[in-house]
């Protein structure tokens, strides 16, 4: 296996301006803030975190929606970081991206049939109505739409079902990479799963790479082979599914999993490890480790020296100077199985 | 996981089809909802049809007023006034009386919907034009380029229209300013109209422009590999036509209304063309004999006025089914 996305100290401020004529920035808000990780080919890779940590931005600075104040990222070897023009857009027929909010994502002044024939449209492909609209009701088919409301517009789709025109229209151009943002945060739970499913079984019908984010770990540990978890623009911990799930080492991570609610009245009373406060501003993060404001380990060293992610030999790489140890990874009330 | 979740919820009516409700029904496009809504209110039905009527008057205003038996409006009659000079009121032979020229105050009524129109909609259609695009651009590109534009319809917000319509004419009334390219007339009313009035659709365009651009459809499009002209274009744009639509159908009775104050301050359309504000000016020194000569083109622009007024009322609340009714 090779990484088909490498992303490496991967840095997004957004500048916080005042004034009208003339602008001047007073700060800046610092969404992404040195991340790293690779996305192997053909795996899921899973992007948990709360919030405003910069989940988002990281999926829009990997799709090139935004550029990066600094780092590089790499795409099937070639570095994508600063392309323009015909170059980025040839790139951008092999990564495509699902949006969060489906009722937003779908242009309401067209219909299904423009939307999904868009990619082709703006590429060149399939050219000719008939064909395209063969190409579009086959797409429409493969994701479970029914290719007769080829005319009809987004607002009378439920949903579920545009988020299904939103997949449909990602895969027109066969991409090697998806990115899910979020895909089914603004659905009901009812319909969540249906859509899920349909994108596992995409994914192993047209061997795609994905990104899911997501701030449902459930949903992260049904989808995703890997996951990385991350707190105020930084990677905390990154490694496979399981060990992260029964061994979390980073504190953060211990916490998000025992905040997962478990269906098990037999557990009812056992302690949680609730965090207290709120997540610090990212215009003015903590220094150093960013979460030892919150942290139940944290230590003078922590607001000084600043963790690097390293192998913590239990299967996960954290970043953190006083990591959990398998005594306290129960006490800490995470749901081993499930 | 799918079936397991359909067997707990509620059973209501067996299999749940979800995503096949039947290929038979018709989609309703934009227009076509836009359509019912419309249909259903007669305020916005009779101002439509009104103004259809309006439309017709003005461009068949030659055979109209030979089908009524009226005399052209460029025929004054010296029989038609007495012997002090006043015009003859109301009359089988001229419904609307005649003025201190003895002309036919119908005729030049029907023919004057032809200056209120062109100044109406060639107006505001050029208006429109520049107005989107500007505000397409500022909104869009935000940054130094919006800076740039927004501070230039302040500038321009900053003209008074009317002085400038009454310089113009005080200045070029007899031979023409810059070698005699620029008179007083039409053409410099609705350069007047456009020059102030695209900064009211460039303002309103740019405020959903910035707040359009931030939706994801944006995003998906640039995702995709669309330029930028083709996400204003094919993405933003379609999103604008009905607002656009409402605001320039309500433009058009404000610039009838500059065409009539412009010519009745005497900077507008010279006579002996018709036009409704300069008959009403030279109808107001004998309103005392005559109430005829103001009384008419003064109705003739208020129902105007009126039906465009309720039209963009109607147009709004048809479009924009969220607005309270």
């Amino acid at each position: 296996m090779s990484a088909l996305v490498e992303v490496r100290d991967l840095v997004k401020h957004f500048p916080i301006t005042r004034g009208i004529v003339i602008q001047r920035k007073v700060g800046a808000v610092q969404a992404v803030d040195g991340v790293s990780f690779d996305v192997e080919q053909g795996e899921t890779l899973g992007i948990v975190g709360e919030t405003g940590c910069g989940k988002s931005t990281t999926a829009r600075l990997i799709m090139r929606l935004l550029t990066p104040t600094s780092g590089s990222i790499r795409f099937d070897g070639q570095d994508i970081t600063n392309l323009k023009g015909a170059k980025l857009k040839a790139v951008r027929r092999e990564m495509q991206m699902i949006f969060q909010d489906p009722y937003s994502s779908l242009n309401p002044r067209k219909t299904i049939g423009t939307i999904i024939s868009e990619p082709f449209v703006i590429h060149g492909l399939e050219q000719g109505k008939g064909e395209r609209r063969k190409a579009v009701q086959a797409l429409m088919e493969t994701v479970g739409l029914n290719p007769e409301h080829y005319n009809r517009y987004p607002h009378e789709f439920s949903g579920g079902q545009r988020q299904r025109i939103g997949v449909a229209r990602a895969l027109a151009l066969k991409p090697k990479l998806l990115i899910a943002d979020e895909p089914v945060s603004a659905l009901d739970v009812s319909i969540q799963a249906q859509v899920l499913n349909l994108l596992r079984d995409l994914q192993s019908e047209f061997g795609l790479t994905v990104v899911f984010i997501a701030h449902d770990l459930s949903v992260v540990r049904h989808m995703c082979d890997r996951v990385a978890v991350m707190y105020l623009g930084k990677v905390v911990e990154v490694g496979p599914g399981d060990a992260l799930y029964g061994f979390p080492r980073h504190p953060y991570t211990g916490a998000l999993l025992s905040a997962v609610p478990v269906v098990d009245p037999s557990r009812h009373g056992v302690a949680r490890h609730l965090l207290s406060g709120d997540v610090p501003s990212p215009a003015n993060p903590p220094s150093a480790c960013r979460f030892h404001t919150r942290c139940p380990k944290a230590q003078e060293r922590c607001s000084i020296d600043e963790p690097e992610l390293e192998d913590k030999g239990t299967g996960t790489t954290a970043a953190c100077h006083y990591p959990l140890t398998r005594e306290e990874v129960p006490e800490i009330g995470v749901r081993s199985s499930g | 996981m799918s079936a397991r979740g359909a067997e707990t919820l509620p059973s209501s009516g067996g299999n749940l089809e979800f995503l096949d409700i039947g290929g038979e029904i018709a989609a309703l496009s934009p227009l076509q909802l836009f359509w019912r809504r419309f249909r259903q209110d007669r305020v916005s039905l009779v101002s439509l049809g009104f103004i259809g009527f309006l439309v017709l008057l003005a461009i068949f205003a030659p055979l109209v007023v030979d089908i009524l038996g009226l005399p052209s409006p460029y025929t004054p009659n010296s029989n038609l006034t007495d012997s002090f000079g006043s015009p003859l009121g109301p009359s089988g032979a001229h419904p609307f009386g005649v003025d201190q020229l003895g002309e036919d105050v119908m005729s030049r009524v029907i023919y004057g919907t032809r200056v209120s129109l062109e100044v109406g909609i060639l107006g505001t259609a050029i208006a429109t034009v520049i107005g989107v695009v500007v505000g397409v651009l500022a909104g869009f590109y935000r940054g130094w380029v919006d800076t740039v534009l927004s501070r230039l319809i302040d500038v321009v917000l900053s003209i008074p229209i009317l002085l400038l319509g009454l310089g113009i004419g005080a200045a070029c009334a007899v031979r023409g300013c810059v070698n005699g390219t620029i008179q007083p007339g039409l053409g410099v009313i609705i350069f007047l109209i456009t020059l102030v009035n695209w900064t009211y659709i460039a303002r309103i365009v740019r405020g959903l422009v910035l707040s359009l651009r931030e939706r994801e459809f944006v995003d998906a499009s640039r995702a995709l590999g669309a330029s930028n002209t083709r996400i204003m274009f094919r993405e933003i744009l379609p999103n604008l036509v009905a607002p656009v639509i409402v605001y320039a159908t309500l433009l058009v009775p404000i610039n009838i209304l500059i065409e009539a104050s412009l010519s009745f301050l005497g900077v507008g359309v010279r006579p002996p063309t018709a036009s409704w504000g300069q008959m009403i000016a030279s109808a107001t020194p004998i309103f005392n004999t005559a109430w005829w000569y103001m009384t008419f083109p003064g109705i003739a622009l208020l129902l105007t006025v009126l039906a465009f007024n309720l039209l963009g009322d109607g147009l709004r609340d048809a479009l924009n089914p969220r607005t309270a009714r």
